[in-house]
This record gives structure tokens, C-alpha cells and sequence, in this order.
């Protein structure tokens, strides 16, 4: 148990994705600037990270790696990811319409999300032989999203707000507070090591 | 050679299963979207209000595309222009819709009622009314804290003298006041009408008198004076049939403590007309 807890809690604050590793910059960036559609894309995020990881995993470990064909990953991860999140897509608009309805503009705009790629190929390389410990870890990833995309579009809200220099507004004022905001991250280096002490 | 065709091979293996799965869900699941939605949806004003009787105006359309005994002119605030186009859109008959606008069932203003209370709570007619039923000496009567006039969509209500006033110039007949009333005083009217009974109160006729000189007392002077038996005193308030009610004025003359009016609300029903 106590193994989940530290693969959850250092996914989604040591090592956070959007703000320790940079990936899934774009919809950060993006979508971050009302708080309803920065939680709507984080809950996509989140589900399809969960569901790629789920689905690339296995062909990972049960059809690339036993045929040495593991330099294949990348084209094949993205081919998967892409048709999962379009299979998604039409099985959510035919069951669950009220769901479609708020996911539905981000499904496609995370189709080719790196964060949802990053995800998935270091699940494979960092626990080769352990399912459930790459589901954990991609479910603490998505989480990590959403917490990076709720604390930055409250950060943005205020920046509106601000009265900032004329050659800083706009995307430059964005790129400062989103490095202030990633640097704030990296106070919580080796916490999560420190609490669980193996 | 070989390297590269071990692999090529099963990558596009893998994109032609990904491909067949996609085309596979995407006809067996495959949702239904009637073409005529956004055309209809174009038609509606998006005022999103309710008369109609759907959850807003997406509702309305969905229902018209769908069950085609839904009439197309149930749209009030759009009136007839909305009207036609839908039934163009859906080619079915044009229906002429029946213009309502919203009348007050009450005036008993400043002239004619007084406070029994000093009310100082919240400026709500829902919460005046829980307190001994208002501040006015006739619970039945305008609570004059403006509900109606926070909730009208096109600001066409405002308390005048105590009593809540529509302009029916400005009034789309959305009847979201109506609902909102927590005394029930208003009303949708057809637009086409004028007469209108300015009174609620079901007390008797002595109780009435009392509190408010305009009030209605149940002296079943109209109901006599109607050539066409529009009108009937109900529990003691008379209340107009406008099926029969052909606006010759003769109950507003007959009336003993002038409750019934004649109102212009004819002819500026404007929203939704053709320009």
C-alpha cells in the first residue's frame, strides 16, 4: 500500500508533469485561463491517461518487448492513443451524452497531448513488470494536471487583474508565473522519499 | 530489407485493427442527429425562458425535431416571425401564435391600501410574505418588493406606489414573474384583450373593504353587467373569461370600486414582430 502512496503523491507533486517535467505545456498553457474549462480538460486529461495507459501497457510488454520490436514504441503509442481517444470519444457521444458534452472539446486536443505520451512510455520504462503500479502512476499523473491547471488558472486570473508593464502582457507575463509556479515545485524534491522511508 | 519490412509490418497491422475498431464503433454507435436541429435552434431567439413549456430554447428544438405533434408556435416571446419560420423550417402549417403579456391582479397602491407593518427584513417578496403574510393590511395584494421585477429577463416591471407595474410594451410574455409571484398576482393575458380585473382578494366583501379601497368585494355587479357572461365572481373575486370576454367595457363601468380596468396592452407587443 504505502508503495502506491509514494508513486501517487511523487507523481503529482516531485515529479508533476506540466511543472517539474515540461510536458503538456500547450494545454497549459492554453486552457488555463478560466477555471471550468481548466478542470473539464484536466478530468479528460486524467481519464485518458488512465485508459492509454491501460491499453499501451500490454502491447508494451506482451507485444513489442517478447518480438524486439521495443524501438517501435513511440509511432505505435501514438497510433493507440490517437484511435483510443476517437473510440473514447464515440462511445461517450452515443452512452453518456451529458459527459460528451463537457469532455468533448478536449478529447481531440489531448488525441496528441506529450504529457499523455510521456505517461505512457515512462510507465513502460519505470515499472516494466508491475500493472498496477503504472496505473497508479498515471492516474497520480493526470492528477498532478489537474492540480498544476486549477493552481495556474487561479494564478492568471490575478495577472488579469494586475497592472503589468506593456511589454510584459500577455503570453510573456504568462511564461514568467508559469516558471514562478514551476520553481515553487521544486521545494517538494525528496519530500515524499523522506516520509516514506524505505 | 528485412529490418524494415519487420518493422513496417506491424505497425500498419496495428493501424488497420485501430482502423477497423474506429469504423466498426463508429457505425454501431452512431447518434442520430437530425439535420434540421440547428436550423431550427436558428429560429428560436435563445432567450431561453421557458414559456413554451421546454427547458429552454435548445429543449424546444430538440422537441420539435424530434415529435413532430409538438406545435411550432408555442414560442411567445418569438411570436408569429418565430412562428413562421419554424413551421417553414419543419414545413408544417403555420400556426398564429397568441401574443400573452403579463398583467397585475392587484392595485391596491399607496392610495387605496395601507402598511399594518413596518417591514425592514430582507427586500424579498418571498421572505415578506412568511412574516404575517406582508407588510400590506390585504395579504392577497402586491407585496411591492419587487420578485417579479428582479427576475423579468427585459426589465419591464417596476414597483410603483407599492404595487408592481408591467409595461406591456416591453413585456415578451415569458410569464417567468408569474411563476416567481409569491400571491399569485400575475398573469399571462392575450395580447389582443384589455379588460383585466385588478384584484385577488378571496375575503368576504366586508373584510375586503376594510383593508384596501379598490379591492374587490364580490358584489357580482359585473357578472350581472356581461353580455356575454365573461366574467364570474370565483371565491369572491371576479375573474374574466377571455374565451368569451369580446372587451366592451361594460363590467369596468358597472364596477363598484373601479377594480376592473381597461388597459392598453394591444398592439405594442413589439419583441420578435416584424420590423
Amino acid at each position: 500500500m504505502t508503495k502506491f502512496i509514494v508513486i501517487l503523491l511523487s507523481a503529482v507533486f516531485v515529479n508533476n508533469y506540466v511543472l517539474s517535467r515540461f510536458l503538456g505545456i500547450c494545454p497549459f498553457l492554453g486552457v488555463s485561463k478560466k477555471l471550468d474549462s481548466a478542470t473539464g480538460m484536466s478530468l479528460a486529461v486524467i481519464f485518458v491517461m488512465m485508459m492509454a495507459t491501460a491499453a499501451t501497457w500490454p502491447i508494451q510488454t506482451f507485444l513489442l518487448d517478447p518480438n524486439g520490436l521495443g524501438y517501435l514504441q513511440t509511432i505505435v503509442f501514438i497510433l493507440v492513443i490517437a484511435a483510443l481517444v476517437q473510440l473514447v470519444e464515440i462511445v461517450l457521444k452515443r452512452y453518456i451524452p451529458a459527459l460528451h458534452q463537457s469532455l468533448g472539446v478536449y478529447l481531440p486536443l489531448i488525441t496528441t497531448n506529450c504529457a499523455v505520451l510521456g505517461v505512457t512510455i515512462l510507465n513502460v520504462t519505470d515499472y516494466p513488470d508491475d500493472f498496477l503500479s503504472a496505473m497508479v502512476n498515471s492516474f497520480g499523473s493526470g492528477l498532478g494536471f489537474f492540480l498544476a491547471m486549477v493552481m495556474f488558472s487561479g494564478v492568471r486570473s490575478k495577472i488579469e487583474s494586475a497592472d503589468i508593464p506593456e511589454s510584459f502582457k500577455g503570453l510573456p507575463v504568462t511564461l514568467i508565473a508559469a516558471s514562478i509556479t514551476s520553481l515553487s515545485f521544486l521545494g517538494f524534491g525528496g519530500v515524499v522519499e523522506n516520509m516514506f522511508p524505505a | 530489407m528485412n529490418e524494415i519490412l519487420i518493422a513496417v509490418i506491424p505497425v500498419v497491422i496495428i493501424g488497420i485493427i485501430c482502423a477497423a475498431v474506429l469504423v466498426v464503433a463508429s457505425k454501431l454507435m452512431a447518434v442520430k442527429e437530425d439535420e434540421r436541429f440547428p436550423a431550427v435552434r436558428d429560429c428560436l431567439p435563445g432567450a431561453n425562458c421557458g414559456a413554451c413549456g421546454y427547458a429552454g430554447c435548445d429543449g424546444y428544438a430538440k422537441a420539435l425535431c424530434e415529435d413532430p405533434n409538438v406545435p411550432a408556435n408555442l414560442c411567445i416571446p418569438g411570436a408569429d416571425s418565430v412562428a413562421k419560420q419554424l413551421s417553414e423550417v419543419l414545413g408544417v402549417e403555420f400556426e398564429d401564435v397568441v401574443e400573452q403579456v403579463a398583467v397585475v391582479h392587484c392595485s391596491g397602491d399607496c392610495a387605496h391600501t395601507q402598511d399594518k407593518v413596518i417591514y425592514s427584513g430582507i427586500e424579498s417578496c418571498k421572505a415578506a410574505k412568511l412574516m404575517y403574510g406582508g407588510k400590506g393590511s390585504c395579504s392577497y395584494g402586491c407585496l411591492g418588493l419587487g420578485d417579479c421585477a428582479k427576475i423579468c429577463p427585459q426589465n419591464a416591471i417596476f414597483i410603483r406606489d407599492g404595487v408592481a407595474d408591467i409595461r406591456a410594451c416591453d413585456c415578451i410574455g415569458c410569464g417567468l414573474c408569474a411563476k416567481t409571484c409569491p400571491n399569485h398576482l400575475i398573469s399571462l393575458v392575450p395580447d389582443t384583450k384589455k379588460t383585466v380585473v385588478a384584484c385577488s382578494n378571496h375575503d368576504k366583501g366586508a373584510v375586503t373593504r376594510k383593508v384596501c379601497t379598490s379591492g374587490c368585494i364580490g358584489c357580482r355587479k359585473c357578472e350581472k353587467t356581461c353580455p356575454n357572461g365573461a366574467i364570474k365572481v370565483v371565491n369572491n373575486a371576479a375573474v374574466i373569461d377571455y374565451e368569451k370576454c369580446t372587451d366592451c367595457g361594460a363590467c369596468a363601468e358597472a364596477c363598484a370600486v373601479q377594480c376592473i380596468k381597461i388597459l392598453d396592452l394591444s398592439g405594442c407587443h413589439s419583441f420578435g414582430k416584424e420590423k
